[in-house]
C-alpha cells in the first residue's frame, strides 16, 4: 500500500500545476471570446467555450488512461504508434474534410479530429526511439539521414494538405538532435543562412555579401592559426548565393499573400497609402489583435469587458488569436502570467529531461519541450507581430479538441515517463 | 553548452515577448478608445451643405433639416416597445426587424433606424427619447430642391454604403454622400466637416456633462457654396423641348467651355429622390432599363457621330493639303470602290465643292476626301494614324477630363485597333464607313459639342466644365487652360462657310432663325439592336450639330434624339430653338416649338418590346401626343415663359 502511495507522488505535480493553470484560464478567455449577448450561460454546448468544457473534461479520461499504461509501453510500441500515425495523415488524402483551405480533419458527423495534432506527440516517440537505439551514433550521418527521415515525413504530409503551420513545428527538432551530439557545424550554418535570408531581404543583397565577405577577411587576418582562405572564399560564396537564393524564392516563388505577410513583417512596405490597405486586408487580424492587445493597458479592462472582444474585432479569436483577449482582458499582468507559466513549464519539462537516466526518455522530453516551445513563440509572437502570420494554436489554451488532447497525451506520456525514472538503470 | 541552448532560447524569447508586451501595452498604450468607450456619447454635429446657384445668382439648391433616429444595438435598454412604436408610427414587426438589420451590421456602432421624421412627430418624441435607451436622434442636412428640373446635372445625396465606408474612414453608418452629378464631383467642397462633441454617460445612460471639459469636441466645417455653369432657364426649356424624346443636348459656350445646358431625355424631378420616399423612388428609377432615366445620355451615351462627323474629314483634309476648298468631286448618286457601293442624296453628275459637299453632305465627296488623307503617302496604315491624331485633338476618342460625376470614351480608331481585323494588308477602302461618321468611329454628345465649339473657335477649346465658381476657391486650372487642335486656324473658314450653306440653302434651310448667323451640320445614323437575337435595323437616330452667330460664337450645341430619322426633323429642330432662346431670350419660331411639342417618339420607342415585325424610317407615320397631354406641356412652356416668383 505505501509503495502505490508513493508511486502516486513520483509524478511531477509541479509540471501538472502549469499544465492546468493554463487550460484553465484558457478556457476562460475562450469563454470570453466566444460568448454572445450579455448573459452567460457556462453550460450552453453550442458554443465554443461550452464544447471546450467538454474537451476539458475528456482530457482527465485521457490523462488516467496515459498514467495507467505501463511506461515501458511507449518505448516498445513507438514504432507502430509512429507509423499508425503517418497512416492517419496519408488517410486525410482519401477522407479528409477541408476547412479554410487545408484538408486537415477527419470528420465524423459534426465532430472533426485533426490527426496533425497527435503526429508530432507520435514523432517525438519515434525520434527518442530511433536516437535511443544502441546501434545509432546521432554524429554518423547515416544516423542523421535517418532521424530526418522520421522527422520530414510528417512535415510534407502536413505541407501537401495545405497546413504551412503544423510543418514548421518539426522544425522544432533541431534541438533535440543538437542536445543529442548534432556535430556543432549545423548549428552555425543554420544560424548563418537564417541571418543572411533575413538580411537579404530586409537589405539589399549585395551589401549583405560585401558585410559577409568584410567579415571572413577580418577574422582571417586576426586568427592566424586557422581558417585558410578557400573556406573563407566558400563561405562568402554560399552566402552570395543564399542571399540572391532568398531574394528570387521571396519575388518569383512566394505567392503574392506569403508574400505580404514577410513584407509587412520586416517593415518592408514604406508607401503609408499600400499599409493602410494591408491594413484592411490580409493584416486585418494582425491590426486588430495589436490593438486590443494595446488598448488592454496595465490592468486590463477585466473579464468579459473588453469592448473589442465582445465586439468581436479579431476574427478566429478564440482560436489562434486567443492570446489577444488575454491581452485586453487581463492587461499587462495578465499576459506576463501566461508567458512566464509557459516559460516556467518549458523550462521545467527540460530540467526534467536532463534528470532523466534512460536516453529515450530524456530525448523524448526534449522533443516535449521543444514541440510547446515553437508553438508558444510562434503564435504569441505573431499575434504581436513580432513574426510573420502562421496559422498554429497556443498549446493548451487555443480552442480546439484535437489540439488539447495532443498536448495532453504528448506531455502526460513524459509525465509517466519521469514518474519511472527511478526504476530505470 | 549543448545542455543550455534551448534552455537560453525560451528565456530569450520569454524576455522577448515581456518586452514587447510592455511596449504594446503599457509604453504606446491606446488613444483611440474614446471612439470605443460605452461611457462616452458621441453626438456629430452635421455643417450646412453647400448651396448650387445657377449662372445667373439663382437658387438650384438648399437645404432642409432632417432628424433620424439612430440606434446602437447593445445600448437598447428596457423600455416599453410599444410606446416606442406607436410614437415612431410603425408597427411592431418593423422595430424588431429593422432592430436586427442594426444588430447585424454592428451591435456597438451607431445605426440609421428610422430616417427623416416629420418635425410634428420630432417634437413629440424629443421630450421622451431619453426613456427609450439605446436610441437617439440626429440632426442632418438634407437637399431642398428649388427647381424641378436638372436632376442630371444636380444630381442627389443619398445614405452612405459599406464601400464607401471603406473607403473613406470619414463617413459613418447613415451619412449622406454625393451619388450623382454635380453633388457626386464637388462632395468635398460641399458637404465640408462634420464635428463631434464627446459626451460623459453615468451608467443610467444619463448624460452628465461634457467629457473632459470639451478638450477634444471640434466645431464643424459649413459646406461650400457653388455656382454652376448651367443656365437654369435653358435648361428648362430643352427638357421641356426634349419630352417625349430620348437623348441628349449639350449646350457650352466656346470661348470659356462653360456648359450652358446639358439635357437627358427621359428625365425626372429631383425632387423624387429626397425624403422618405427616396429609396422607392430610386428603385423604380433604377429597373425601368427600357428608358433608364438614370442613364445620363448626354454623357454616357456612346453613337457613331453620323455625318456630323464629315466637317472633321474636311477639317484634316486641309490640314494634310489632300484637298482644296475648290476642287470638285463628282457625286454618280453615291460612291464606288472595288465592287461595293455607298449610296447619296445628291443626282448623278453633281460637282460638289467644300462648301456645296458639306451643305449638301454629299457622301462620295467625303469619301473621295478620306481616302485622299489615308492615301497621302501611299501607306494608309500612316495616313490613318495621322487621321486618328488629328481627330483625338478635338477631344474625341477619349474621357474629357472634366468634373461630370459619369463618361465614356468613344472610339476613334487607329492602325493599332484594326490590327486584329486586318493584320496584314490595309487600304484605305476598308475603312470608308469612317468617311461619314459611321463604322468604327463613336463619340458622345458632349464630345460632339465639344468638337463643334472647337470649330467655333477656329481651333482651340477648353475642357466643358460644369463649375463656375466655388466660395472662396477658384476653379481648378485645367478648365481654364487653353487646348490647341492640330488643324491650323486657316482651314476652319471654309467648313464654318459650309456650316452657314447649311442652313443658308442646304439640309436646315427650313431651320434659320431671324437675325442670327447659324451654322451646322446635319446627321443621320442607322442603328440597330438585337431583338430575339436577330440583329434588327430601328429607325435612324437623328443628329444636329451647331454654333451662333457665326462670328464671335456664344453657344455650341449637340443634339441627339435617339430613332428621330433624319438631323433636321427632330435634332435641328432643338438646336435651332435652343440657340435662338440662348441669343434672343425669346422665341420667334414658334412653328418649330409647337412641332417638338406635339409629336412624340414613344411608339417608336416602343416597337421593338411589342414581338412583332415593324416597319422603320419613311414606312412609318409620327405620332401625335394626345390633347390633354399637348395643353399640359403647353401650360408648362407658359409657365417657363413668365418670371418665376421666387427671385
Amino acid at each position: 500500500m505505501v509503495r502505490e502511495t508513493n508511486r502516486h507522488f513520483r509524478f511531477d505535480w509541479i509540471t501538472i500545476l502549469l499544465f492546468f493553470l493554463l487550460v484553465f484560464f484558457g478556457w476562460i478567455n475562450i469563454l470570453s471570446a466566444s460568448h454572445v449577448g450579455i448573459d452567460v450561460d457556462y453550460l450552453d454546448f453550442s458554443q465554443p467555450y461550452g464544447k471546450q468544457l467538454i474537451f476539458i473534461g475528456l482530457t482527465f479520461v485521457i490523462i488516467l488512461v496515459l498514467l495507467a499504461l505501463d511506461a515501458k509501453f511507449y518505448e516498445r510500441f513507438a514504432s507502430i504508434i509512429y507509423i499508425t500515425s503517418m497512416l492517419s495523415l496519408v488517410g486525410l488524402f482519401l477522407f479528409g474534410k477541408s476547412v479554410n483551405g487545408a484538408t486537415s480533419w477527419y470528420g465524423i458527423g459534426s465532430f472533426t479530429i485533426q490527426p496533425s495534432e497527435f503526429a508530432k506527440a507520435a514523432t517525438a516517440l519515434a525520434v527518442a526511439k530511433y536516437i535511443s537505439d544502441l546501434n545509432t551514433d546521432i554524429k554518423r550521418l547515416k544516423d542523421q539521414l535517418g532521424t530526418f527521415l522520421i522527422i520530414v515525413i510528417p512535415a510534407i504530409l502536413v505541407l501537401l494538405q495545405n497546413d504551412t503551420g503544423s510543418t514548421i513545428v518539426y522544425g522544432t527538432f533541431f534541438f533535440v538532435l543538437f542536445r543529442e551530439g548534432l556535430p556543432k557545424t549545423y548549428l552555425y550554418i543554420a544560424l548563418f543562412l537564417i541571418i543572411v535570408a533575413v538580411l537579404a531581404l530586409k537589405f539589399w543583397a549585395p551589401l549583405v555579401i560585401l558585410v559577409v565577405a568584410v567579415l571572413c577577411g577580418i577574422s582571417y587576418f586576426i586568427n592566424k592559426k586557422k581558417a585558410p582562405l578557400v573556406q573563407m572564399l566558400l563561405i562568402t560564396l554560399v552566402g552570395a548565393i543564399v542571399a540572391f537564393g532568398v531574394k528570387y524564392f521571396y519575388t518569383d516563388i512566394l505567392k503574392s499573400h506569403q508574400q505580404d505577410r514577410i513584407s509587412l513583417w520586416l517593415r518592408l512596405e514604406k508607401d503609408p497609402k499600400k499599409l493602410e490597405e494591408m491594413k484592411r486586408t490580409f493584416a486585418y487580424n494582425l491590426n486588430e489583435s495589436e490593438k486590443a492587445i494595446s488598448s488592454g493597458g496595465f490592468f486590463g479592462k477585466g473579464f468579459l469587458e473588453g469592448t473589442r472582444t465582445t465586439g468581436k474585432f479579431v476574427p478566429e479569436q478564440h482560436t489562434d488569436y486567443i492570446f489577444s483577449t488575454v491581452g485586453e482582458e487581463w492587461g499587462f499582468l495578465g499576459t506576463s502570467f501566461v508567458v512566464v507559466v509557459f516559460v516556467l513549464l518549458i523550462l521545467r519539462i527540460l530540467h526534467l529531461a536532463e534528470l532523466q537516466k534512460s536516453q529515450f526518455s530524456r530525448v523524448y522530453g526534449y522533443g516535449v519541450a521543444s514541440i510547446i516551445f515553437i508553438h508558444f513563440m510562434i503564435n504569441i509572437g505573431m499575434v504581436m507581430g513580432l513574426i510573420p502570420t502562421i496559422g498554429i494554436p497556443l498549446p493548451m489554451f487555443s480552442y480546439g479538441g484535437s489540439g488539447l488532447w495532443a498536448f495532453t497525451i504528448l506531455l502526460f506520456i513524459f509525465i509517466k515517463l519521469d514518474s519511472n525514472r527511478i526504476n530505470e538503470w | 553548452m549543448r545542455k543550455f541552448l534551448l534552455f537560453l532560447v525560451v528565456l530569450l524569447c520569454g524576455v522577448t515577448f515581456i518586452g514587447r508586451l510592455f511596449y504594446l501595452q503599457i509604453y504606446k498604450g491606446s488613444s483611440d478608445n474614446l471612439y470605443d468607450d460605452n461611457a462616452i456619447r458621441k453626438v456629430w454635429d452635421y455643417p450646412k451643405r453647400g448651396f448650387v446657384y445657377d449662372r445667373n445668382g439663382k437658387l438650384l439648391v438648399g437645404n432642409q433639416p432632417s432628424y433620424d433616429v439612430m440606434v446602437i444595438p447593445r445600448e437598447v435598454g428596457d423600455f416599453d416597445v410599444n410606446e416606442f412604436c406607436s410614437l415612431l408610427k410603425i408597427p411592431r414587426e418593423d422595430y424588431d426587424k429593422k432592430l436586427k438589420r442594426a444588430t447585424n451590421y454592428s451591435p456597438r456602432l451607431a445605426s440609421l433606424f428610422l430616417p427623416q421624421l416629420s418635425k410634428e412627430d420630432y417634437a413629440v418624441l424629443q421630450e421622451k427619447m431619453r426613456k427609450f435607451e439605446g436610441f437617439y436622434i440626429q440632426k442632418r442636412q438634407l437637399r431642398k430642391y428649388e427647381t424641378s428640373i436638372g436632376a442630371n446635372v444636380l444630381g442627389d445625396i443619398g445614405e452612405v454604403n459599406n464601400r464607401d465606408i471603406k473607403k473613406d474612414p470619414y463617413y459613418q453608418m447613415g451619412d449622406l454622400k454625393g451619388k450623382q452629378g454635380v453633388e457626386a464631383s464637388y462632395e468635398e467642397t460641399l458637404r465640408g466637416v462634420k464635428g463631434i462633441k464627446f459626451i460623459q454617460k453615468d451608467r443610467f445612460n444619463r448624460d452628465i456633462g461634457p467629457y473632459k471639459d470639451g478638450k477634444f469636441d471640434s466645431l464643424p466645417q459649413q459646406g461650400k457654396d457653388v455656382t454652376i455653369t448651367i443656365d437654369s432657364d435653358l435648361q428648362a426649356y430643352g427638357e421641356l423641348l426634349m419630352e417625349n424624346k430620348r437623348g441628349g443636348v449639350i449646350a457650352i459656350e466656346p470661348a470659356t467651355g462653360e456648359i450652358l445646358a446639358m439635357v437627358a431625355a427621359p428625365t425626372y424631378d429631383p425632387n423624387l429622390l429626397v425624403g422618405r420616399q427616396r429609396s422607392k423612388n430610386f428603385t423604380k428609377l433604377y429597373y425601368d432599363t427600357i428608358a433608364k432615366p438614370l442613364f445620363n445620355r448626354s454623357l454616357k451615351g456612346v453613337y457613331e457621330p453620323g455625318s456630323p462627323f464629315k466637317l472633321m474629314n474636311a477639317l484634316i483634309g486641309l490640314q494634310e493639303g489632300v484637298i482644296t476648298p475648290e476642287e470638285k468631286v463628282t457625286c454618280y448618286a453615291g460612291y464606288r470602290y472595288g465592287n461595293r457601293f455607298m449610296k447619296c442624296h445628291c443626282y448623278i453628275g453633281r460637282r460638289n465643292n467644300m462648301v456645296s459637299g458639306i451643305q449638301e453632305s454629299c457622301n462620295a465627296y467625303f469619301a473621295t476626301t478620306y481616302r485622299k488623307i489615308l492615301d497621302k503617302n501611299n501607306s494608309a496604315s500612316e495616313g490613318i494614324n495621322t487621321w486618328s491624331k488629328h481627330v483625338k485633338s478635338f477631344g474625341l476618342g477619349a474621357y474629357l477630363n472634366n468634373d461630370l460625376h459619369v463618361g465614356a470614351k468613344g472610339r476613334i480608331p487607329d492602325r493599332e485597333y484594326y490590327n486584329h481585323a486586318y493584320p496584314k494588308t490595309f487600304y484605305s477602302t476598308y475603312t470608308i464607313s469612317n468617311a461619314i461618321g459611321q463604322g468604327e468611329v463613336a463619340t458622345t454628345p458632349i464630345q460632339l459639342a465639344n468638337m463643334t465649339a472647337a470649330i467655333a473657335n477656329r481651333g482651340y477649346y477648353y475642357t466643358p466644365h460644369i463649375i463656375k465658381n466655388i466660395e472662396d476657391e477658384t476653379i481648378p486650372e485645367r478648365f481654364t487652360t487653353l487646348k490647341k487642335t492640330t488643324i491650323n486656324k486657316e482651314h476652319f473658314e471654309p467648313v464654318i462657310e459650309g456650316m452657314h450653306a447649311v442652313y443658308k440653302n442646304g439640309t436646315a434651310k427650313f431651320l434659320n432663325v431671324k437675325d442670327i448667323e447659324i451654322c451646322g451640320k446635319t446627321g443621320t445614323v442607322e442603328n440597330f439592336a438585337i431583338i430575339d437575337s436577330v440583329r434588327t435595323q430601328l429607325t435612324d437616330h437623328s443628329i444636329f450639330v451647331a454654333f451662333a452667330p457665326k462670328e464671335h460664337p456664344k453657344i455650341a450645341i449637340a443634339v441627339f434624339v435617339e430613332n428621330g430619322y433624319w438631323g433636321s426633323r427632330f435634332a435641328g429642330k432643338v438646336a435651332s430653338l435652343m440657340i435662338e432662346k440662348h441669343i434672343k431670350g425669346h422665341i420667334t419660331r414658334k412653328d418649330l416649338e409647337d412641332w417638338l411639342l406635339r409629336y412624340t417618339l414613344e411608339e417608336e420607342y416602343a416597337k421593338p418590346y411589342t414581338g412583332k415585325p415593324f416597319n422603320i424610317n419613311g414606312k412609318t407615320l409620327l405620332q401625335q401626343v394626345d390633347e390633354q397631354e399637348y395643353y399640359q406641356l403647353k401650360r408648362k412652356l407658359n409657365s417657363l415663359n413668365r418670371p418665376s416668383n421666387s427671385g
